[in-house]
């Protein structure tokens, strides 16, 4: 509970002040190889283990339709951003609780960077 | 390198013997004791919390290995799979259900509900893009390719070190088809170091 709160109070500081700290550039062709980490479970067009990428950005979390997300995705408050993204692939399960999404992370801010940047390319709808 | 289907056929017909013989999967065996073994102590040894956390964990890898097993069934059914290579697709899809076994009698005995398998039409895999054999194979390689970075992004996660060990074995297992997968299609040996998260 305590996490999830430092969680949620991390992210809506982020939120209010319209920009998380200063991210690297990313590199979209390492970034579609990093992708390769996610596509056990994710895919850019079909839902299957997790929810599809497609459409990424903008989105609430937990609002694709079809997929059975946990209550703690549902709930979250997150919409998808650069930002959002990158404070949340640094621990997906300390970020949300109870997410469904059994992955450790991208620890690496440049990995982060190049996989974000290529997300912003392959997931517009 | 994506082969032709003609050569690939050469190929695959002299690769027969690493295809269907020694090169097949043995570690799901293993695993199997694993996750039988770790579940009896899991009860006296795990926390309400990691044990709900290990038994998401464990249902996500159940859901990739019920994903798997239904792929290849695509597979098998598929027609486009000579006898030899039918033969491999069957013989993973075996390693997948043993998996699966395993994982869903762990899940069990921590307390958990295992997720239940989907539809072939639930899975809405992109079966028209299948029109022969080296796609087929390229759409299994894709899947174990990605169930092992699925594996080595969940096993840190586990909260009861034997459970750990056991995802590890199934990574094996599941690093292996991938590596036979690519060896098939005439792909080149991976050139990197570590599979997954870059340490």
């Amino acid at each position: 509970m305590l996490k999830h709160s430092v969680g949620r109070l991390a992210l809506a500081f982020l939120l209010i002040a319209g920009a998380g700290p200063a991210r690297a550039e990313g590199d979209v062709v390492k970034g579609e190889q990093i992708y390769h980490r996610c596509q056990g479970c994710h895919s850019i067009d079909r839902n299957r283990i997790g929810p599809m990428h497609k459409g990424l950005f903008g989105r609430p979390a937990g609002s694709v339709p079809g997929f059975d997300y946990s209550a703690a995705m549902k709930n979250s408050g997150i919409v998808w951003s650069a930002t959002t993204l990158d404070l949340f692939l640094q621990g997906p399960r300390q970020m949300v609780p109870g997410t469904k999404m059994t992955f450790v992370g991208v620890p690496k801010a440049q990995d982060r960077a190049d996989l974000i940047a290529y997300l912003e390319v392959a997931t517009k709808p | 390198m994506l082969l032709l289907p003609s050569k690939a056929s050469t190929l695959l017909a002299s690769r027969r013997s690493l295809l269907t013989g020694s090169g097949r999967a043995v570690l799901s065996a293993t695993a199997v004791g694993l996750l039988v073994g770790c579940t009896a102590k899991a009860g006296t040894m795990q926390t309400a919390d990691t044990s709900k956390s290990d038994v998401d964990i464990l249902n996500t890898a159940l859901a990739l290995e019920y994903e798997g097993i239904a792929a290849y069934q695509v597979g098998a059914e598929s027609g486009l799979l000579q006898p030899p290579v039918l033969k491999l697709a069957v013989g993973f899809q075996s390693d997948h259900k043993q998996h699966a076994e395993a994982l869903a009698k762990a899940i069990t005995k921590l307390g958990g509900m295992p997720v239940q398998s989907k539809t072939a039409a639930e899975y809405n895999f992109p079966t028209s893009t299948l029109k022969n054999q080296t796609d087929v194979l390229r759409f299994a390689a894709g899947l174990e390719e990605g169930a092992v970075n699925a594996y080595a992004g969940a096993i840190p996660l586990f909260g009861d070190k034997t459970l750990a060990g056991a995802g590890a074995s199934i990574l094996g297992s599941e690093s292996m088809h991938w590596a036979i997968l690519r060896y098939a299609l005439g792909d080149q040996p991976p050139t990197v170091a570590f599979v997954g998260q870059a340490y």
